[in-house]
């Protein structure tokens, strides 16, 4: 599996579920059918009437049918950004039709 | 061979796209996200690895703004945007009508 997860192992990472979360955790492992444990994660909740809320979530196993995206977190671009000051609709969900 | 769980047919695509790796692609999503970037990676099953990738609405998706690399499952993919430039259509087709017959 050329597109291996491998670099980013122990690294943060951003996972976008495919009912529209995000959710932000160290990568530890994962398969070829994308299944991922994530590590010390936790879900950022974007809203248009608050900032953005983070629910600590501990240890975790995200079950690859349910990821879209895996994005590496830029720890200096993430840092720059004022969650608090963020206002966005939630994602969509990932709609197969 | 876990891979062997997945039916490997020509996998045209599969091959097509390995040949646009380290061009600028737009990807859009189920979700309606749209990203671009450089096509880093492609596998069987047409994940996408994609560097210096930015979204297209940083305002609408700000989720997606503190990431340069992306990992993209091939499930979620609606639409890949591609430079006409780099497409040998003559191969395609070529390719196609012989995986058509087998």
């Amino acid at each position: 599996m050329a597109t291996a997860l491998k670099e980013w192992v122990d690294k943060q990472i951003s996972v976008i579920t495919c009912d529209g979360r995000n959710i932000v955790g160290q990568l530890r492992g994962f398969d070829q059918v994308t299944n991922v444990i994530l590590d010390e994660c936790h879900e950022r909740v974007f809203s248009m009437e608050a900032g953005v809320e983070q629910v600590v979530l501990g240890l975790y196993i995200i079950r690859g049918d349910n990821i879209a995206v895996i994005g590496e977190l830029d720890a200096g671009l993430d840092a720059q950004t004022d969650l608090s000051a963020v206002r966005a609709p939630a994602l969509n969900p990932v709609v197969h039709a | 061979d876990d891979a062997a769980v997945v039916v490997v047919e020509a996998m045209i695509f599969y091959s097509f796209f390995k040949t646009l790796v380290g061009q600028e692609v737009a990807v859009e999503l189920k979700n309606d996200v749209a990203l671009v970037g450089k096509l880093h990676n492609i596998d069987q099953y047409l994940n996408i690895k994609l560097l210096e990738a930015k979204v297209v609405d940083p305002q609408r998706y700000p989720q997606l703004t503190a990431m340069t690399s992306i990992f993209i499952r091939g499930s979620v993919v609606r639409y890949i945007t591609i430079p006409k430039e780099h497409v040998d259509v003559a191969l395609l087709q070529d390719a196609a009508r012989k995986a058509s017959k087998s």
